[in-house]
């Protein structure tokens, strides 16, 4: 661990303004960050401490949806009532990630920014774009069971390891940010993740200092909620496949549908060609291997994952025949 | 035997049918008593290696090598120098251990760090005012090196073979003719098991605090298992006399046999408290306890049976490949237990090596039984259902009377009592054919499989004395590395010396008590319980004397000698003190029988028919281990067994990047241990037993018992449940998927 500075800003006013170097950063609970920062993966010379902040707070807003403060714990979050009753598959999703003592750490924010998992990344020993940009992949060639088949690049295959992030796509949820400045934005989660394309280590479009204040769910949906999570054991494992869906049936024909895929892409996936495969039509066998081959048609295995292309096709089809009861 | 002085000598020469713990009073063998050392260890008060604190104690943290093979050209020293706080980096490419010894040997393990063997090898430990700057400045370090070619993949090199010489168990047996059995017997099976690498994963890492005393001598506060050998590995490794070394080791976070031998950061402490003339302390972090401490070899196992109609076995051959270093004789004996589980004339039994620039291979729980029984026992559940016969009646049928190869009678074995009295308590009555089994999107199946693991005696003794308060101390060089070392020799001395448990203090882990084997091998409670059984029958006619009465006449319960319608208080028996020295050595009995814990290990599980993920519901274990001390910790070394068998069958997988030969998973988020979600309702069953053949207090080894046949019980259920036999473990999800139902 490299030493550095700290501060420990009352207001998020404050906070964007102490990132004042390209080596500050924010440090919420420190789930992933401190685990790096030991690694020497990350080398901040400065971290602003933003756990105390106030921005912890679970609040309805008079369109019916949810804000969140960036600051909730994944505990809190995962058994809030609100988000029971009415965003099961979010609270699912959290509850399937990591173990208990680190969901009570670990910020919604921080959750949405979590680094890859890919075991290169991590070893500073190996070549990895991610980590320094330009020194090449040492996954694409290696084992990569853990990596991704949907969105890779020939510079990078790295997973992104959130089960909360999944859930949010599958509910169009909305990052809300303060920048340096003081301005403030609201990004749609569809728009928030970037693909690695050759620029791996550009994983969001968040801007240099830019903070996450709050997540906004919008009003809750109709349609039944489930998310499925296949892993290596039966806890404390990254997805292999993972698959947040939300599908509402009326007089017998999907009405409405999101899908959202962890474990299979570089960002929470979602693939609009994947829910119009399905609304519209009746729940078959026949149309939920259409959506299935609508997520998979531009999959590519990397060797030891390629097994994750018939997983996820099966978890798919599982997980819409129960949320669909055919 | 009285009046030779204070120590009680036993050879095991003879069978021991008496046992003072069968005529004992006090009450206490056997009991489920707490773990005396528990209180300590949840309140966070009983100190490991690495929580020892010197004035002046410099914070070393060591250094690995970025690559698996060639040479250190130079190391930068100065290019870290300059960091605040930062004191020096201390290497020594002579004298710094390339390897960890493996258990109980004697001499220094490989030396010389110049050459890499392997990725992670230390050849350097930065020492800093704090860990924080000591462990940024080791990262930081510059090596240059000369980089050469290795063998990082083992199964491009699998022909490329040696044969170690013979360790305890022989690199080859032959007897009979297998080839020729197979081609004439009524039913075969060949089939070709694979298991991977796979770590310890101990809680508590490798740490040494090292410390130079005025004397020229070292302590050295390690976490280690076997402290009497390791100090004498470490004053060879040092150049020292062994009186020069003392080690203090009273409480280990797991070892798994990854702490039989000394590892790299205690030579690397020591010599570098040496060269600043201040403690230093060295503490792994867990990708250094993966990468650079010991492994157990990957294996590719070669099982052959042939049987006639009714499943009697004609011929067992089991042919094995594991890995290892160029320079280490150690393999990983995978056939180990196949030489004593079945009957059957005609046998085969090798041990080939691969060389591979690896991390060393060396013990973990269960060296041989643990992965071999993988492979034998697949390979029978496979061969009960080609026979269409009950997997636990072709047990039966080939479990012989005596040993098959040594043709010698076993020191006790209840096998098919094992199997019987598992199978009812389990309800194996209930399993079903292959793949019929179904609740929901679960594939449900049960397997079995038997439990082997050679019993050992080693060397040991134990010093115990009786206070004139009536109190009384056990003393010696053995260790507690979480089984219950501790609280079983209490037992043992409380009840031959009739002294309540609360009033005898233990002290273990430190070499300036009486020297002793220390844990590893499971011989732990047989050999040092046997040293305490023995210094407290010497102690027993002390007191008989004292009291003025017949030994045979003596009563000692609750700190009272009863005799001759008399009690007194033992502490006034004892003027000053008593003390005897426990003394045991294996000897001829070893060789007039064979010796060995059985059992049966019973598993259901469910296996996910859309992903494949496989589940344990409930797991059943029954062990014959000879006399079980303590239930509670008996069983849960039991469990902790049964645990490590789920992991293997499941999850474990240490693997290497094949052309780099770096681990890619040197960590417990993705080395996968069972979490606790993976861990269902387990039992433990004990036959009653006794051997009379392996040691006075009639106990055998359990705490490798428990994983050995473990793993291929889950495994067997895989198959019971889905009609799916993976041959490859662990046997996660992808190696189902493609045979299961379409969905």
């Amino acid at each position: 661990m490299k030493t550095f500075t700290y501060e420990k800003p009352a207001t998020p006013e404050a906070a964007v303004k102490d990132i004042d170097t390209s080596g500050a950063k924010f440090i919420a609970g420190g789930t992933n960050l401190l685990d790096l920062m030991k690694l020497q993966v990350e080398t901040p010379d400065k971290l602003v401490d933003i756990s105390r902040l106030d921005l912890a707070k679970i609040e309805e807003r008079e369109d019916g949806g949810l804000t969140i403060g960036a600051l909730v714990p994944n505990s809190d979050l995962a058994a809030d009532r609100r988000v029971v009753a009415k965003y099961e598959v979010l609270s699912r999703a959290l509850l399937a990630g990591a173990s208990g003592q680190l969901r009570n750490k670990a910020s919604t924010g921080g959750n949405l920014l979590q680094r890859t998992r890919c075991y290169y990344f991590y070893d500073t020993a190996a070549a990895c774009n991610k980590r320094e940009p330009g020194s090449g992949c040492s996954a694409i060639g290696g084992f990569n069971r853990i990596l991704a088949v949907l969105g890779t690049s020939e510079h990078c295959i790295a997973t992104h390891p959130s089960d909360m992030a999944v859930a949010m796509r599958a509910l169009d949820a909305t990052i809300v940010t303060l920048k340096a400045d003081g301005d403030r934005r609201r990004i749609s989660i569809h728009d928030f993740y970037r693909l690695p394309g050759d620029t791996p280590q550009i994983e969001n479009a968040l801007e240099a200092g830019e903070l996450i204040t709050h997540i906004e769910l919008p009003a809750p949906v109709k349609g039944k909620q489930e998310y499925r999570k296949v892993r290596d054991r039966a806890s404390y494992a990254f997805a292999l496949v993972s698959v947040a869906a939300i599908v509402d049936v009326q007089d017998g024909v999907i009405a409405s549908a999101s899908l959202a895929f962890g474990g299979l892409g570089p960002m929470p996936w979602r693939n609009p060609a994947v829910e119009a495969a399905l609304v519209g039509k009746a729940p078959s066998d026949a149309v939920f291997e259409a959506a299935a081959t609508a997520l998979l048609a531009d999959a590519k295995g990397y060797g030891s994952n390629d097994f994750k292309i018939p997983l996820a096709r099966r978890t798919l089809i599982a997980t819409l025949r129960n949320v669909t009861g055919a | 035997m009285f009046g030779l002085g204070t120590t009680n000598s036993l050879t095991m020469d003879k069978p021991h049918p008496d046992s003072l713990l069968d005529t004992g009073v006090q009450g206490v063998i056997g009991k489920p008593l707490d773990r005396i050392d528990g209180p300590l260890k949840v309140t966070g008060t009983a100190t490991y290696a690495a929580e020892y604190q010197f004035a002046n104690m410099a914070y070393g943290v060591l250094v690995g090598t970025k690559i698996s093979a060639g040479k250190v050209v130079s190391i930068d020293v100065d290019a870290v120098k300059s960091i605040p706080g930062v004191i020096d980096v201390v290497t020594d490419f002579d004298q710094f251990i390339r390897v960890s010894a493996q258990g109980g040997a004697t001499d220094a393990p490989t030396q010389g760090v110049k050459d890499i063997a392997f990725f992670g090898q230390i050849v350097a430990i930065v020492l800093a005012e704090s860990f924080e700057v000591a462990r940024d400045a080791a990262a930081r370090l510059p090596i240059e090196y000369d980089e050469a070619e290795g063998q990082y993949d083992f199964a491009a090199h699998r022909d490329e073979t040696r044969t170690p010489p013979d360790d305890a168990t022989p690199a080859h047996f032959k007897q009979g003719d297998v080839d020729k059995a197979m081609a004439e017997a009524a039913v075969t099976i060949d089939s070709t098991y694979v298991t991977p690498s796979q770590n310890s994963a101990a809680m508590e890492p490798h740490a040494s605090t090292a410390v130079w005393e005025e004397d020229g001598s070292l302590s050295l506060y390690g976490a280690y298992q076997m402290p009497t050998s390791d100090a004498q590995q470490l004053a060879k490794s040092l150049g020292l006399s062994e009186k020069k070394v003392r080690i203090i080791a009273r409480y280990i976070g797991g070892g798994f046999g990854s702490k039989l031998g000394i590892a790299p950061e205690s030579v690397a402490a020591a010599i570098a408290a040496k060269q600043l003339g201040r403690p230093v302390k060295a503490v792994m972090s867990r990708p250094q306890v993966f990468e650079a401490t010991v492994r157990r070899s990957n294996t590719e196992q070669h099982v052959r049976l042939a049987a006639d109609a009714d499943g009697k076995l004609l011929a067992i051959g089991h042919e094995t490949l594991t890995s290892n270093q160029p320079t280490e004789d150690y393999f990983e004996p995978a056939g180990i237990g196949t030489h004593l589980l079945y009957g059957g004339e005609n046998r085969l039994i090798t041990h080939e090596v691969v060389d591979v620039n690896f991390v060393l291979s060396g013990s973990m729980r269960a060296p041989g039984e643990a992965v071999g029984m993988l492979a034998l026992e697949g390979a029978m559940d496979e061969l009960a259902e080609k026979l269409e016969m009950d997997p636990i009646e072709l047990r039966k049928r080939n479990d012989p009377k005596i040993d098959p190869e040594k043709d010698v009678p076993y020191s006790s074995r209840n096998l098919t009592r094992a199997l019987d009295e598992g199978a009812k308590k389990f309800g194996w009555d209930k399993r079903q054919k292959a793949g019929t089994r179904r609740e929901g999107e679960w594939l449900i199946g049960m397997g079995v499989a038997s439990a082997v693991r050679g019993n050992m005696m080693m060397e040991s003794s134990a010093k115990v004395e009786i206070h004139p308060d009536g109190s009384a101390t056990v003393s010696s060089a053995m260790t507690d590395i979480g089984t219950g070392s501790y609280t079983i020799l209490a037992q043992i001395a409380s009840e031959i010396l009739g002294i309540p448990v609360e009033n005898i203090t233990m002290s273990l882990g430190d070499t300036n008590d009486p020297p002793a084997a220390g844990s590893g091998g499971s011989w732990g409670a047989a050999s040092s319980g046997t040293a305490v059984y023995l210094a407290c029958e010497m102690l027993r006619g002390k007191l008989a004397k004292a009291a003025g009465v017949d030994e045979d006449g003596l009563t000692l319960k609750d700190g009272n000698a009863i005799g001759d319608n008399r009690s007194t208080p033992i502490g006034e028996l004892v003027g000053k003190g008593f003390e005897a020295t426990g003394h045991i050595k294996p000897g001829k009995q070893e060789k007039e029988t064979s010796q060995a814990g059985f059992g049966a290990h019973f598993a259901e599980v469910a296996v996910n028919v859309i992903t494949g993920e496989t589940r344990v519901r409930r797991m059943l274990g029954s062990f014959a281990a000879g006399r079980v001390l303590n239930a509670k910790t008996a069983r849960s070394q039991c469990l902790g067994g049964m645990t490590f068998g789920i992991g293997a069958a499941l999850t474990e997988d240490l693997i290497h990047d094949t052309r780099t030969g770096k681990l890619v998973n040197h960590d417990l988020a993705e080395y996968h241990v069972p979490a606790n979600a993976d861990i269902p309702q387990m039992d433990v069953h004990f036959v009653d037993e006794r051997d009379i053949h392996a040691n006075p207090i009639h106990a055998k080894g359990i705490g490798e018992l428990g994983i050995s046949g473990a793993g291929a019980a889950v495994a067997n259920a895989v198959y019971n449940a889905t009609g799916i036999r993976v041959r490859e473990f662990p046997i996660t999800l992808d190696k189902l998927l493609d045979q299961l139902p379409a969905v």
